[in-house]
């Protein structure tokens, strides 16, 4: 039988593994070394309204157990996006998930409006949290307010669910969730990156030419676990959680803490195959942890378990 | 096609200061099409490093199944890999980009192939192959000094050599491009890897001239998915059009990116 297929709003998931966005591009580089049917959905890289260049290089610098980047939401513009990476997706049998980004309410709104019009993409992910753009992105993610608005607005104009993705440069990630909840999201993702620097020895300049970027990788997986677990215990949306994400035993801790459903991110660049390795060896990680179904595992860190109290009485 | 493959180390020989010369056996070696193109090489297993460091590919044996890269061991990735055995593995993403066009150049033209520093190695490949192809190869490399210089005498056996080191303890004083003028080199095709000052100089000196340069930038996954490494378009050098070095690169036209 099958132990991975998952169902969230919007989303008839076969497996509950999918690449984050801004670290799969469109998905036609990795399409060259497997196929992305496999996949149990894409969140495609950040769309705005308007094509960007992106930042100044150097964009990405190694940390301990991470990296930062600092790419400046760099894509084609809604536009291309629409007619030419989501055309080229449908020759797979993979929902889209497209991550919706702009530096003001009214980018967000008419990207969110006609990217979820277009067929493969089932769900839409809210990006109120980049650190590395200079307008918006990340203002939207911090005031709870202003998270709520946009996500009521965008909303009612989007054809198909609507995930946001929050920052984790908040104090209270909980305030932040209910404001999503608030404004009608049907689900969150997190975490996106946390903001970093590193600075050259030789130049005693920051590395990046942005000066700050986005830290992801394994480093920010416990801080990703501890507020999806504060998190998932306080709003009722399913959560898909990421954050260092590169083993099937990485996935069912971000279950037990709260996630219906996980995205690698980081884990493709070191190891391109990593996510059909992960989606190969849940099946029998969860049979050897005692469970039929992965779905079982969801916040299992927090909930009484029935199963528990069965095997006691 | 890229491959992923557990390459056996063949040999490990220090050439010159922090200089190493690494001899890999793989599969992925009959994947290899064009000199100039680059590996991804996972070094460590475990977070420290935890990305993967591009290497240009210095020489292709077919029909060993090997592979040279020369390396300079400067930061944690490079020192641990320096520090590889006969017999262990490394993990060999590969090979990766465009390498140089060497139909370019037919039989019976002169290549100038232009090198500097650990920009040198890639030349290596392209200089045989060309030399293959009936071409005659001009070599004008540049080093910081005479303890830096490496291959002097395998591109000797191809070619004309000349070198520049900074501090003059070796070949010309100064840059690869005084070399050039002095000896008043012609040639039919130019081909260059270096630091991006140098092929800044080689662009701006022979503006008219058939030139392929390869460039170098970090690299997050080296595929083309992360846009990490990203440049302008020559003829669209402020607007949204760009070039990834590793996958449409990491060799282009000179005048085809912004340098």
């Amino acid at each position: 039988m099958n132990s991975l297929n998952v169902s969230l709003p919007g989303l008839e998931l076969k497996n509950p593994i999918m690449p984050a966005s801004g670290c799969f591009g469109f998905g036609r580089e990795f399409s060259q070394l497997y196929d992305l049917s496999q996949l149990g959905a894409i969140m495609i890289k950040a769309t705005t309204f308007e094509p960007r260049f992106g930042n100044p290089t150097p964009r990405v610098a190694e940390t301990s157990a991470g990296m930062l980047n600092a790419i400046g939401l760099q894509n084609p513009g809604l536009e291309k996006v629409v007619n030419e990476e989501l055309v080229w997706l449908e020759q797979f049998d993979v929902p889209i998930i497209a991550n919706v980004a702009g530096s003001q309410e009214e980018d967000y709104i008419e990207v969110a409006r006609k990217i979820s019009a277009s067929p493969n993409v089932h769900a839409l992910e809210l990006n109120i949290s980049c650190p590395n753009v200079k307008t918006g992105g990340i203002a939207f993610g911090t005031i709870p307010e202003i998270a709520k608005n946009l996500t009521k607005k965008v909303k009612e104009v989007s054809e198909v669910p609507v995930y946001v993705k929050l920052s984790p440069n908040v104090t209270n990630i909980v305030e932040m969730a209910k404001a999503a909840e608030g404004g009608g999201a049907d689900g969150l993702t997190m975490i996106n990156t946390l903001v970093g620097m590193r600075i050259d020895l030789k130049t005693g300049n920051p590395i990046l030419a942005n000066k700050s970027g986005g830290l992801s990788g394994p480093a920010i997986k416990p801080v990703a676990l501890r507020m999806i677990y504060e998190v998932s215990q306080q709003v009722s949306l399913p959560i898909i959680g990421m954050g260092g994400i590169e083993s099937a035993e990485d996935v069912i801790e971000y279950f037990y803490a709260g996630a219906s459903a996980v995205a690698v991110g980081t884990a493709n660049f070191v190891d391109p195959y990593v996510c059909p390795k992960i989606i190969g060896e849940l099946p029998e990680l969860i049979e050897k942890l005692g469970y039929e179904h992965i779905s079982e595992c969801t916040g299992r860190s927090w909930k009484k378990l029935e199963k528990t109290a069965h095997y006691c009485s | 096609m890229i491959r992923q493959e557990n390459c056996k180390v063949i040999s490990q020989i220090k050439l010159a200061e922090n200089i190493y010369e690494l001899t890999l056996q793989g599969e992925l070696v009959h994947e290899m099409k064009e000199p100039g193109q680059f590996v991804h090489l996972k070094i460590s297993e475990g977070y420290d490093p935890m990305l993967r460091r591009p290497i240009s590919i210095a020489e292709i044996s077919p029909d060993e199944s090997q592979f040279k890269m020369i390396y300079r061991a400067e930061g944690r990735g490079t020192a641990l890999l320096s520090e590889k055995k006969p017999g262990d593995y490394t993990d060999v993403l590969g090979p990766l980009g465009n390498g140089f066009p060497i139909s370019e150049a037919g039989r019976g033209n002169t290549a100038l192939l232009v090198g500097g520093g650990i920009g040198v190695p890639p030349l290596y490949e392209l200089s045989n192959q060309l030399v293959n192809r009936g071409v005659k190869v001009i070599h004008v490399l540049g080093f910081q000094s005479a303890g830096a210089v490496f291959y002097e005498e395998n591109f000797a056996r191809l070619g004309e050599t000349y070198l520049a080191t900074a501090d003059g303890s070796a070949g010309t004083k100064g840059f690869v491009t005084d070399v050039i003028n002095r000896l008043n080199i012609d040639f039919d095709v130019l081909y260059s890897c270096g630091p991006t000052p140098m092929l800044k100089a080689i662009e701006n000196q022979f503006p008219h001239k058939k030139a392929f340069l390869s460039l170098e930038e970090r690299m997050g996954c080296g595929i083309g998915a992360c846009f990490a490494c990203v440049c302008h378009t020559g003829d669209d050098p402020e607007g949204f059009s760009y070039k990834k070095v590793c996958s449409d690169g990491p060799v282009f036209k000179a005048g085809e990116v912004v340098l």
